[in-house]
């Protein structure tokens, strides 16, 4: 049986090593007014991830949109004990650079594939510093 | 990321532990974007007075300085919040006192806040409590680096102002406020402002209120995060109207500079908005008669019920004309009784209003004109709300998901019709 693994090199935006259960978002996230910190729940009406859960997901998303509260709304998940494990953002933007800073979890971007199409929701994911392998499930 | 020998100093601890903690988050701030070095900024707009559940279990653990440096700076130290390096203001936060027994709003919040302004008015913070700065003299001028959060008051900076600023956030606000430094990354580099997104507008004009929110809806799901420039039938806009404008396409999408060629400062004409060059702008996306109907329809597809119990204006927060222009019709109505209906003002600009008659007006209608906050910042409307409707874009889209209701997008005109008769009977007008 060939190799189920994909390996993905990129930029981290927060170094360091986890691994965890992949939660994708197509779309690209609101913070404010598009998440509930103290659930850790997307809440924004028309969203693909509506009601979804991420904390204690690798959360992998094109990018951050909306409200410059972005970063505070992850910055609240930390301190609720909601966030997630992991980020792995398609395109960086300040919004999402400061967001993984504050939530303070390993983050990558610029990787040489487009990680929202790679990557499926369920997928077992680990990010270590500048690479991502990612075992289909 | 290169320091600056000033910049090293403050991240070695020169400055004191509350600068060394802003200049370590700027650092690890700068290495998530793989920012070059750090700019030098003296204009900044951030929220420190925002109550909030974390916030107030900070302060009761370790006061205002506890609360400072977790979510201003993410630090975890024990830190004095020294006075503020360069001139900082507040954006929106909660209601204040004027707001009790209008507003349902928790009490604690408001005395938290009321600590709050006195705590940081000391450390040299300019209260302006509105999401609109530029509206009450914070005018940043062409060309000035600055570091602000909200993302209607970023595009409005970066585009209308011609200012450079990223759409940052609490805790690089805070560490700017203490360095007058920011990453150099992003807007701040004249070689990032260009257009990418050509959007012509044709077969209809772009002209009211009401239209430029459509169409900013319409740009941010065009460019995202890009820089859309408009072009085609439009008119000339006014301060408002480019308010409205880019708050929606800051919702729809993350736009973070727009230029229209001929008005705003950066672009002279279509060519120059995209370097110069003809060969550079894009073919061009058209905005016409149909997509001006389906975001008409997306921002109205929540609603379902006729019923209005509440009616929001002033998102953005709104200028004194257009506080005088809901006095105009409202004068000699009555709102029904089964709806509310608030105006959100700076309250700089609520004194004005106060002053030139219109508050009277409005309240003796039975509405009201509020300072500092709004219902999506400070989770707040009416008792009882279940239908609302608003001539802001921004606030259609986002109060639904914030406050679990319903939402009604439509003109000033509308929404104070729907105020007085307690029901909704909006619709596009061709």
């Amino acid at each position: 049986m060939s190799d189920p693994r994909i390996i993905l090199r990129g930029r981290p935006v927060v170094p360091g090593r986890v691994e965890g259960e992949a939660l994708v978002s197509h779309e690209p996230i609101s913070g404010w007014g598009g998440i509930d910190p103290a659930r850790g729940v997307i809440t924004e009406v028309r969203h693909e991830l509506f009601g979804v859960c991420f904390a204690g997901k690798i959360l992998v998303f094109p990018s951050a949109k909306g409200s410059s509260g972005w970063s505070g709304f992850f910055q609240t998940t930390r301190l609720s004990g909601t966030a997630p494990t992991g980020m792995i953002i398609g395109r960086i933007s300040a919004k999402s650079a400061l967001g993984a800073v504050v939530t303070r979890v390993p983050a990558i971007t610029d990787l040489d594939a487009d990680p929202c199409e790679v990557i499926a929701t369920g997928d077992w994911v680990l990010i270590d510093n500048a690479t991502v392998e990612v075992t289909k499930r | 990321m290169f320091l600056t020998d000033e910049e090293k100093r403050m991240r070695d601890g020169a400055e004191g532990d509350a600068v060394a903690a802003a200049m370590d988050l700027l650092i690890r701030y700068g290495y998530a974007l793989d920012a070059e070095r750090l700019c030098d900024i003296r204009n900044v707009a951030g929220t420190m007075t925002q109550p909030s559940p974390v916030k107030a279990r900070l302060v009761a653990e370790g006061g205002w300085d506890k609360a400072f440096a977790v979510i201003n700076l993410d630090s975890d130290l024990d830190l004095t919040v020294p006075p503020m390096r360069v001139p900082t203001c507040q954006l929106q936060h909660g209601f204040g006192p004027d707001s009790v027994d209008i507003v349902p709003y928790p009490r604690a919040n408001v005395e938290l806040q009321d600590d709050a302004e006195a705590f940081y008015g000391r450390h040299g913070v300019n209260i302006l409590a509105t999401c609109t700065p530029y509206q009450v003299g914070n005018l940043p001028l062409r060309g000035e680096h600055c570091a602000w959060m909200e993302s209607s008051a970023v595009i409005y900076a970066n585009s209308v102002l011609g200012a450079r600023t990223n759409c940052e956030g609490i805790a690089s606000t805070g560490a700017a406020s203490l360095t007058g430094k920011i990453p150099c990354w992003g807007n701040h580099r004249e070689e990032n402002r260009l257009g990418t997104h050509l959007i012509s507008v044709s077969g209809m004009t772009v002209e009211s209120f009401q239209d430029w929110g459509l169409l900013g809806y319409f740009a941010g799901g065009v460019a995202g995060e890009d820089h859309p420039v408009i072009t085609g039938e439009i008119s000339r806009p006014d301060l408002t109207e480019l308010k409205h404008f880019g708050a929606a396409a800051a919702t729809s999408g993350g736009v973070e500079l727009y230029h229209i060629p001929g008005i705003t400062p950066e672009a002279p004409s279509v060519a120059a908005a995209f370097g110069g060059s003809a060969k550079a702008v894009p073919a061009a996306v058209v905005y016409g008669p149909a997509e001006r109907r389906q975001m008409y329809e997306t921002l109205n597809e929540i609603g379902s019920s006729a019923d209005v119990d509440f009616v929001l204006l002033g998102c953005p927060h709104a200028s004194v004309d257009q506080i005088r222009q809901a006095a105009a019709l409202l004068d000699g109505k009555r709102l029904s009784a089964s709806t509310e209906l608030w105006i959100m003002a700076p309250r700089a600009l609520k004194v004005m209003a106060d002053r030139s008659g219109y508050t009277e007006v409005i309240e003796r209608a039975g509405g009201r004109v509020l300072a500092d906050s709004c219902p999506a910042m400070s989770r707040a409307a009416p008792a009882g709300t279940r239908v609302f409707a608003t001539d802001s874009a921004k606030q259609a889209h986002y109060l639904p998901a914030i406050l679990g209701i319903e939402a009604w997008f439509g003109t000033l005109e509308e929404c104070v019709a729907a105020a007085v008769t307690g029901r909704w009977n909006g619709g596009l007008s061709e």
